[in-house]
């Protein structure tokens, strides 16, 4: 069968290709791993100014990690942690303690209050029904501030979605390019074969990356899941169906790889900002109906209600059957787009 | 003109009035010539003249904005028209990740052929253009004339009927140039029609008839003495120099 010969052989040109197959598979490993890295790492040492604090607090919360320096008045504290030079300020007021947070940064204000919280309770204290919960202050941002865990299955999509996209779209385009699909069309293959053969011949190489990316966000770097992993994998995998046949044929608007990339500001983007990495509820809400179009938002909500919500099939398959049905408007799409070079 | 059912079991090509336009280019104008079996039937023409394109209308790879062409009495574009055509693309439409046998695989798996005859023919091809050799090397490597011969090899894998071949023998040295127009001689002789394009006038006084194209028209059709007689020319170039009406 002709489908098969085209799968066969973009598998083997795949396999010719090592640092292509690399990059679609490793890459979105290392930056999540990298990001996880940024905002999940536990070997941070919160600075934290003591305003005339009892002596043995001051060292237990040494003895914790934290780097702890001493102010004379709440007003030269304050300053330190408005210059940054400082993660949160600790003051008593009447027996209470008074932790202000610097609080931009949600994983650092964690930090700081696990770290005041472990040291407040320890016996050496007095015993804690006869301490008053400390009054907690944020200096900018708030508690419910967002984290690794608020994201992350957003950027599973992202990661999966960018990298799918761009090289399913070059190796489309450098089809184009080298007079190879030219040449096809001098054959008795037909336009959906060519586009069938596409999208299963880098479905193989887009599953085995959906399945390593979703394996490592929850295995390795430990992200929240809630719900079952088959759920996750699905949303992935169609997700990056979406990528690979809008990938595809957008290449037909490309003369070449120089102008692929600029589909990243174009196409990638604006569905990064609409994904919900991103608060939209400022916006006019006429405009935040553009998500309506994006691909990635399907993905990213169906995510998010499959790893941190824990739902199951009834939540999600409004997402994967949008995401579905925008495959197959890219795949009808491009059949209809290769007519530029043979007619039938 | 005959009826469409003498016309089906005609070989040959029949290209009748066919114009060509790309927006508002006009790339070919009012063409009607006749390629017949057993024949080497050359296109005469500077780049830009309009060859490529008349030779993909032949191929089904456009359509003509009017008139008709015809391969074996058959209206082209035509899907399974293309099973019986050899084509040769001008640029080397190859895939330079794979090895050679990776290429011939996927082009023959194409045109439909599997197994056993794939592998006789790839070897069968692949000796005929002297590359044998070099089978397993990725494309990456090979030279200009190594991926001209390898093109060739690939037009060549399923014996189509026709076979046509777009600037066939640049960069490939005379001596190899020659056993490829020994071969093209052979496979004529046993009733392959061949159309080539070519812009070299000593390649082509071995076609057995010429089609001299000049700015998309057809400026004369017929054998390389007849041309050169009829204009008193000495050579092909001079009287292809009178036929465009530069020289009288």
């Amino acid at each position: 069968m002709r489908v098969r010969s085209l799968i066969l052989r973009i598998v083997r040109q795949f396999f010719h290709d090592k640092r292509t197959l690399a990059l679609m598979i490793l890459a979105p490993l290392l930056i999540l791993w990298l990001v996880a890295l940024i905002f999940n790492g536990n070997t941070y040492h919160p600075k934290i100014g003591a305003v005339d604090i009892p002596r043995h607090i001051v060292v237990s919360l040494d003895n914790q990690g934290a780097v702890v320096q001493s102010y004379s008045s709440n007003a030269a504290a304050l300053n330190a942690l408005s210059l940054q030079k400082l993660d949160a300020a600790i003051s008593f007021a009447g027996g209470v303690p008074h932790i202000t947070l610097e609080g931009s940064n949600p994983s650092k204000s964690k930090t700081v209050l696990l770290l005041v919280q472990k040291v407040l309770l320890q016996p050496a204290n007095p015993a804690p029904s006869q301490m008053q919960p400390p009054v907690i202050r944020y200096l900018y941002g708030s508690a419910t501030m967002s984290s690794f865990d608020n994201f992350g299955p957003v950027l599973i999509g992202v990661f999966a979605f960018f990298f799918v996209f761009l090289i399913a779209g070059i190796a489309f385009l450098k089809e184009r390019t080298t007079g190879t699909l030219e040449r096809l069309m001098a054959t008795p293959l037909r336009r959906w074969e060519m586009v069938a053969g596409y999208v299963v011949g880098y479905g193989i190489f887009t599953m085995v990356q959906a399945c390593l990316i979703a394996w490592f966000a929850v295995g390795v770097l430990g992200m929240m899941m809630n719900g079952q992993f088959l759920y996750l994998l699905s949303v992935t995998l169609l997700l990056s169906m979406t990528a690979l046949t809008l990938g595809t044929l957008l290449s037909a608007f490309a003369n070449s790889e120089f102008q692929m990339m600029q589909f990243i500001p174009i196409v990638i983007v604006p569905q990064i900002f609409f994904s919900g990495l991103f608060s939209v509820d400022n916006m006019a809400p006429w405009m935040r109906r553009l998500s309506e179009i994006m691909p990635l938002y399907y993905g990213a909500d169906a995510l998010r209600n499959v790893m941190i919500r824990g739902k199951g099939f009834s939540a999600i398959w409004p997402d994967l059957c949008v995401l579905l049905a925008m495959s197959l408007v890219f795949m009808a799409l491009n059949v209809f787009a290769l007519r530029k070079y043979r007619k039938i | 003109m005959y009826g469409e059912q003498t016309s089906q079991i005609q070989p040959g090509i029949k290209v009748i009035h066919v114009d060509k336009r790309f927006g508002k280019v006009s790339v070919l104008k009012d063409i009607t010539m006749e390629v017949k079996a057993n024949e080497v039937f050359g296109l005469l023409g500077p780049s830009g003249s309009g060859k490529t394109t008349l030779v993909k209308l032949i191929a089904g790879m456009a359509e003509p904005s009017n008139g008709e062409v015809y391969v074996s009495g058959v209206r082209m574009p035509n899907l399974n028209m293309l099973n019986n055509i050899g084509y040769m693309a001008q640029s080397d439409a190859l895939y330079s990740e794979l090895t050679a046998l990776e290429n011939l695989a996927f082009f023959a798996a194409l045109v439909g052929l599997n197994g056993a005859v794939r592998k006789q023919r790839i070897e069968e091809v692949m000796q005929l253009v002297n590359l044998a050799n070099f089978l397993k090397r990725p494309i990456a490597t090979y030279s200009g004339g190594m991926k001209r011969r390898l093109s060739l090899a690939i037009a060549l894998l399923h014996r189509p009927q026709m076979l046509i071949l777009d600037e066939p023998t640049v960069g490939i040295d005379p001596v190899l140039r020659k056993s490829i127009w020994d071969e093209l001689r052979n496979l004529s002789q046993s009733g392959t029609t061949i159309l080539l394009t070519t812009h070299v006038m000593d390649e082509a006084e071995k076609c057995t008839r010429l089609g001299m194209i000049r700015d998309g028209q057809m400026i004369a059709v017929g054998a390389p003495d007849e041309l050169k007689q009829s204009t008193g020319s000495q050579t092909l170039e001079d009287a292809y120099l009178v036929y465009g009406g530069v020289r009288k």
